[in-house]
């Protein structure tokens, strides 16, 4: 089988640049979530519609990066 | 135009569509991601696990030379397979294990360029099943450790006094500067935050296309050139806990062909937590701050 549809792009949550990748695999959607320049990976999904799966794994990506601590330098 | 130093260390998506299942070719997934392989994956590849099957997991180190042949022999690479490693975020763990894999001495190392990510981009076929090595009949032979490739902590301390050498921190922009600690949703293992004093920063994903691809060799000389990266620098780079540095590790060493690079794995969980230790905060001042 294939990987279909890839499609990436990027998105800023919580003053941080997020990248958000999907595709088509069967009839299910997998999508990932990952901290552009550190290149972190926040979260991984699999859902019926590309929309599902990446709105699983922003909202992960919500959670963790409104955690992260920012100091003063 | 310029060109890779060493262009015969990196496969194309293509090669390796048409070259995994060669009797001489062992291709191995290597992601930050470990559940990602199970995903799908290049047809015939098997996967390592950088957390459990690339490093001692009781003293912290790289992999013991004895358990680096186990791990060869189990996956059915002799000594004298072509080892194609790839993986995902651009291949930071495919770097870490050729970085390994060099270090024990395998001659015919190589990194599909563009990594998981470019498989996946180009729509090519996946495989769910985990593949199964034969493991080899013969024993694999590792040579003897090469650690001109790899800065332990005595030698980073002496060149941060000296600046007889290049340091490069290759991790966020926020990292260098001591903003935050560890990368977003990764655990926070150090103490303190900022650089080593005289590091310059140079993320390692600036030496990468949008599609995961290595940028051309014009491209990265003039990236590291901007901090003073020749042919013949003594470079040192480190990051978090070395897989992002061995990827700058890679582009310098061997598509720029700088003959004096090291890899500081111990890296900033190691100095970040050191008593005593000197650390610079503050945004970069060269020509790479983000």
């Amino acid at each position: 089988m294939k990987a279909r549809n890839f499609s990436e792009r990027h998105v800023e949550i919580a003053g941080w640049q997020v990248n958000v990748s999907s595709y088509q695999f069967g009839d299910k959607w997998r999508a990932k979530a990952d901290n552009v320049s550190p290149g972190a990976n926040l979260a991984r999904s699999e859902a019926d519609s590309r929309e599902a799966a990446e709105e699983q794994v922003l909202t992960r990506a919500r959670e963790l990066l409104s955690r992260t601590k920012r100091r003063e330098v | 135009m310029a060109s890779y130093a060493h262009p015969e260390v990196l496969v194309s998506t293509d090669w390796v569509a048409s070259h995994a299942k060669d009797a001489s070719v062992r291709v191995v997934e290597i992601d930050v991601d470990t559940k990602a392989y199970d995903e799908g994956h290049v047809p015939g590849a098997i996967a390592w696990a950088w957390n459990t099957q690339l490093c001692d997991t009781l003293v912290r180190d790289i992999l013991p030379k004895a358990q680096f042949e186990k791990l060869m022999t189990q996956s059915g690479i002799g000594d004298d397979a072509t080892l194609v490693m790839y993986g995902d975020n651009n291949n930071w763990f495919a770097a870490w294990a050729f970085w390994q894999a060099k270090i024990y001495g395998h001659k015919d190392v190589r990194i599909m360029d563009g990594g998981r990510k470019k498989w996946l981009a180009e729509g090519r076929d996946l495989e769910t099943e985990r593949s199964a090595a034969t493991p080899s009949a013969t024993p694999y032979r590792a040579g003897e450790p090469d650690y001109s490739i790899r800065a332990l902590l005595p030698e980073v301390q002496q060149v941060q006094k000296s600046r007889d050498a290049i340091l490069i921190d290759v991790r966020s922009p926020q990292e260098f500067s001591g903003e935050i600690l560890a990368p977003p949703g990764l655990p926070e293992t150090c103490q303190r935050g900022g650089h080593i004093p005289g590091a310059h920063s140079v993320p390692w994903g600036k030496a990468c296309n949008d599609d995961g691809t290595f940028k051309s060799a014009a491209e990265l000389q003039s990236l590291y050139g901007a901090v003073g990266v020749g042919e013949s620098s003594h470079v040192i780079a480190y990051c978090r806990i070395g897989e992002r540095s061995s990827h700058t590790w890679f582009v310098l060493k061997y598509l720029l062909g700088v003959k004096n690079v090291e890899n500081y794995d111990g890296s900033w969980t190691e100095w970040g937590n050191l008593v005593g230790a000197p650390v610079e905060r503050g945004a970069a001042v060269a020509a790479h701050k983000a």
